[in-house]
């Protein structure tokens, strides 16, 4: 489980290795504050989402899943649903989430309130349930590994970049390239960096 | 009503240069990045966008004036899911190999920010048909740069178009060997990067201010 959850933030990072979120990334990037809000709701989102998108593989929509209900249900397999299936959960469960938060704990979501509807659109929310999918995680302990992992690396590379960002504003760029053209060189520049760990074997 | 008037031709045109999703309105790059290492995989994401832009920003035009604006997200992203669900299948059945290397990005389709952007933006206060030309200009804007990024990737990273050796056998033996970087995930932001270098510095109105 530690290899997972390690692996996910560094070695298999959603932004650097697969381009996940990337939207999000470089939308909301501009200050450290606003990054780190953003950041701790996918975290939150995506130890929710990923877990629950688990369970409804296992038992509702992997062929034969369904034999809990008796053993005419067998032959069912209702895997290609699976996309619907999770885009509902996740738009249910940041709904859920925003109004959890704001009954419980007000002034958490004034500081997170913005971001949550946005986090139903965000790509590494629903890559996050595609690639649990698609490794074929053995028991729950190791999606939710994965879950906060990708949501910790994504957090460490929006914080990271935009602290670089915030730096940046001081330099000399070339108009042309200004503002969204260097922030993709950058992120590429720091990808390369993130590529050191491709040699950690865990 | 003809079918190309003037002002149709522009939402088909726009989104080409001046309207570009990916290097103006900075929409939907995680896709855009992670399927150009290969050309042939750029050109089937490109064409799968654009049928799933096209066809669900008709879709909800058409609906536009019965979905009620609090559930309008999840009407949209019900739309757009069953789209994806059809080309996923769709290629699954035609093109497996390639179905096969998009892995999870042919279903990250649904979440691609320019779909639900221009569902936003435009389908959901037009008629259907502009809102069709406007879902294809899009989809071909998107599938227009992930062409060129794939081009200069493969080219560069392996020596082929298309999967044909367009580096003659020569060349290696006089000591060029392929560069390596090119097929690495980080070199495909460095060259929207430069791209967009490269659009801004011929249209100078998208230069951003400070």
């Amino acid at each position: 489980m530690i290899n997972i959850f390690i692996k996910s933030i560094f070695i298999d990072n959603m932004i650097f290795a697969f381009f996940i979120g990337m939207c999000s990334y470089l939308a909301v990037s501009k200050t450290v504050k606003t990054s780190i809000g953003l950041g701790v709701a996918v975290i939150f989102v995506q130890i929710i989402t990923v877990p629950v998108n688990y369970l409804l593989l296992e038992y509702v929509m992997k062929p034969g899943a369904l034999s809990w209900l008796g053993s005419s249900f067998n032959g069912v397999d209702l895997s290609f649903l699976s996309f619907m299936v999770y885009i509902a959960t996740i738009a249910a469960m940041t709904q859920l989430v925003e109004m959890i938060i704001e009954k419980f704990s007000p002034s958490l979501y004034n500081s997170l309130g913005i971001f949550l509807p946005l986090i139903a659109v965000n790509c590494a929310i629903l890559a996050g349930s595609l690639f649990m999918e698609q490794r074929e995680y053995k028991n729950i302990g190791e999606v939710f590994a994965w879950g906060l992992g990708s949501g910790t690396g994504w957090m460490l590379a929006i914080v990271s970049l935009a602290a670089i960002r915030e730096k940046l504003k001081y330099s000399k760029i070339p108009a042309p390239l200004r503002g969204i053209g260097i922030t993709f060189i950058v992120t590429g520049l720091m990808g390369l960096a993130f590529m050191s760990f491709l040699g950690i074997t865990l | 009503m003809s079918i190309f008037s003037s002002k149709n031709f522009k939402l088909l045109t726009e989104p080409l240069n001046l309207q570009n999703p990916v290097t103006v309105q900075i929409l939907g790059i995680c896709s855009a990045l992670a399927v150009t290492v290969k050309l042939k995989n750029a050109i089937v994401m490109g064409l799968s966008v654009l049928v799933v832009t096209a066809i669900s920003n008709y879709v909800i035009s058409l609906l536009r004036n019965y979905i009620p604006s609090r559930i309008r997200i999840i009407v949209q992203l019900v739309v757009v899911a069953t789209m994806v669900i059809l080309v996923d299948q769709i290629l699954r059945a035609f093109v497996y190999d390639v179905s096969k290397q998009l892995s999870v990005y042919v279903g990250l389709i649904i979440t691609n920010c320019i779909i639900m952007g221009r569902l936003e933006a435009f389908a959901m206060g037009n008629k259907p048909w502009p809102s069709f030309i406007d879902g294809v200009g899009n989809g071909a804007g998107y599938a227009m740069i992930l062409i060129v990024v794939a081009f200069i990737r493969e080219l560069f990273g392996s020596g082929t178009v298309l999967g044909i050796h367009i580096i003659p056998q020569s060349f290696y033996e006089a000591g060029y060997v392929n560069n390596g970087m090119m097929i690495m995930p980080t070199m495909a932001l460095v060259l929207v990067g430069c791209i967009i270098w490269i659009q801004r510095s011929f249209n100078k109105e998208l230069i951003e201010k400070d």
